[in-house]
């Protein structure tokens, strides 16, 4: 760690306290009506989604589209925590991550054996199955959804939690684990050929993403008052891996811009459903036919190319961006 | 037991169905190893095409069957050309996201063009059931013309695959891609070819389950198609019989589940069956014996 990088860092982290104290007078004051504060936290928290998933997805090269069965786990048992035993939201989020945790290392540890579209079926009928679990309980409302969640998600829990799934995926990838799961990505064989264990790395990287999955769904039941297993079918899966398509596998950046995107599109266009979805499906198309590493590709947006300069990856160049 | 044989007859039927989706999702991945994710929709599609040829147009349902299979063998190779063949040689990460992008369109371009409402299908065949083994299994004339209509698909294909030159070309390229194009196979017409014939299959699957549950919508295709997927692994992913043996489990199985225990579960029964099939026998059921893939 040179001065250098420190300063950097400093920087990064008064941008960040600068927005989110910015964003929070407005809130207060008024400037930023409920309508949009609701779309800020849910930017938030798609954000959170789309940077776990991309993990999975973008760095360790594994295609999953089960991601929206491992959110819903999160939101049933937190929801379950803060409605039925009163718990506050810090216990609810950190049990709620846990369970989705546990309930990726459940998929990972048998699907990951699978490769390509294979794991990508298995993995969507993970999704599937939890749905369908969901929805025959009914202590949690079954078909008809649970009611009456609290409201305590905040755009103070929001965007910190989101803060810290953008530093704790960062670090990880630029840690030796994260760089054995892009070995993983561009070879498994020769990964493998050099020592590296690709089940290990496979599962940790798989549970560190439904781990901020569950956190992710955890926020979302205390934002909305209500969930329904049907929120969370593979259409949400499916909406997930485009925010992270569109902002490129394999670049953190890339799955925030993707993430606020779509969050925007989203609000924009929810007066026209079914249109709104036709041209995010033209979207994906046009976009793996012509730019199919997506917007960023694999690069990062860092400090040093703001500032004129070229260096290392910027370790917290993700938390620039999302400002 | 009354009962259990009749909830047999429904899986049969329902089963038959999945077969003939499967079909062509067995087909499509032993040429070029894609999931066509679209399949389900292009099955939603024919039921569209034959419920207007039989509401809009008054005809009856061999040349509605016709016209609905030729709509979608059309927009079968129409979806090939344009969205996958400029990603043949592409990381197939790639294709299927494009797969599931040209899904997600089909789907919701139904929703803009159809409208979202259920619309009930005109019953084509009177109904009719005729007893069986002193009462013991009742047929209705819907399970008689699923079923037959199934067999005849089958022993079409089947000529079609084993006795004439595209089926003689389908096998080449699945088997070995250069070497059939080497061997003066045109590669590109084969895959649209097999494109056509398993969106002709899904077809005739959207026009039966149109007379068999009277009800069509657009979004009707996402869990049939999922659901046959998952029978074409189960069968032996590639396998042309393996596609069948797989619809027809699938269906009896879910037919069992949502008769004798809860209907609710039934979608989740078919994902079990498939994570255990990939765990326990990721080749499918006649993955091992039959090597011939199409």
């Amino acid at each position: 760690m040179d001065k250098n990088s420190l300063k950097k860092d400093l920087i990064v982290f008064a941008a960040v306290v600068i927005f989110y104290a910015l964003v929070q007078v407005f809130i207060q004051t008024g400037i930023i009506g409920p309508y949009y504060s609701l779309n800020l936290i849910l930017m938030c928290i798609n954000i959170m989604l789309a940077v776990s998933l991309n993990l999975i997805n973008g760095f360790l090269g594994q295609f999953s589209i089960g991601h929206a069965g491992l959110m819903s786990v999160g939101a049933y048992t937190s929801a379950i925590l803060t409605y039925y035993y009163d718990l506050p939201l810090v216990v609810a989020l950190i049990v709620g991550a846990l369970a989705a945790c546990l309930a990726g290392l459940v998929v990972a540890i048998p699907t990951l054996r699978l490769k390509g579209d294979y794991l990508g079926i298995a993995t969507l009928g993970f999704g599937e199955i939890i749905r369908v679990v969901f929805l025959t309980n009914e202590t949690v409302g079954g078909a008809k959804g649970f009611f009456g969640i609290p409201k305590l998600t905040t755009w103070t829990w929001a965007f910190f939690l989101m803060v810290l799934t953008i530093i704790v995926i960062k670090n990880f990838i630029d840690s030796s684990y994260g760089r054995s799961c892009i070995a993983i990505r561009e070879d498994e064989i020769a990964a493998e050929a050099m020592g590296i264990n690709t089940t290990k790395y496979k599962i940790l990287a798989f549970t560190i993403g439904a781990f901020f999955a569950g956190a992710a769904g955890a926020l979302y039941a205390h934002n909305f008052y209500t969930i329904q297993p049907e929120q969370f079918n593979f259409m949400k899966s499916f909406d997930i891996m485009t925010m992270v398509v569109l902002g490129g596998q394999g670049s953190i950046t890339g799955s925030i811009i993707g993430a606020i995107a779509v969050t925007v599109l989203n609000a924009a266009l929810s007066s026209l459903a079914a249109m709104r979805m036709v041209f995010y499906s033209l979207l994906l198309i046009i976009m793996m036919l012509f730019r199919p590493q997506g917007l960023f590709g694999t690069t990062e947006f860092t400090l040093d190319q703001v500032l004129g300069r070229r260096g290392r990856l910027g370790k917290s160049a993700g938390n620039k961006a999302s400002v | 037991m009354q009962q259990f044989l009749q909830q047999m007859v429904n899986g049969l039927s329902l089963g038959s169905i999945y077969a003939l989706i499967a079909l062509g999702y067995t087909m499509v991945y032993g040429i070029i190893r894609l999931i066509n994710f679209a399949h389900g929709d292009i099955y939603m599609l024919g039921a569209f095409a034959g419920f207007f040829a039989i509401s809009a147009f008054h005809l009856s349902f061999i040349p509605s069957l016709i016209i609905s299979m030729a709509i979608c063998a059309l927009a079968g190779m129409l979806i090939k050309r344009v969205a996958y063949k400029p990603l043949r040689t592409a990381p197939r990460i790639s294709m299927l996201i494009t797969a599931i992008g040209v899904s997600l369109f089909l789907e919701n371009g139904g929703l803009m063009v159809f409208s979202p409402s259920i619309r009930t299908f005109p019953t084509v065949f009177p109904v009719k059931t005729f007893s069986f083994f002193g009462g013991l299994v009742k047929l209705t004339v819907k399970d008689i013309v699923v079923l037959t209509v199934m067999i005849v698909m089958l022993i079409l294909l089947q000529y079609l695959v084993y006795r004439t030159k595209i089926g003689k070309a389908m096998r080449a390229v699945s088997f070995d891609k250069d070497a059939a194009s080497l061997m003066g196979v045109d590669v590109d017409t084969t895959i649209s070819y097999t494109f056509a014939i398993g969106s002709a299959l899904a077809a005739v699957a959207g026009v039966l389950v149109g007379i068999y549950y009277n009800s069509v919508w657009p979004l009707m295709g996402i869990m049939p198609g999922l659901k046959a997927f998952i029978a074409a692994v189960l069968g032996g992913i590639g396998i042309i019989p393996g596609a069948v043996l797989g619809g027809l489990l699938i269906g009896v199985t879910e037919t069992l589940v949502a008769g004798y225990g809860n209907s609710l579960y039934r979608d989740g029964v078919a994902f079990a069956i498939l994570i255990i099939v990939l765990l326990l026998r990721p080749s499918g059921l006649l993955g091992k014996n039959q090597r011939e893939k199409v």
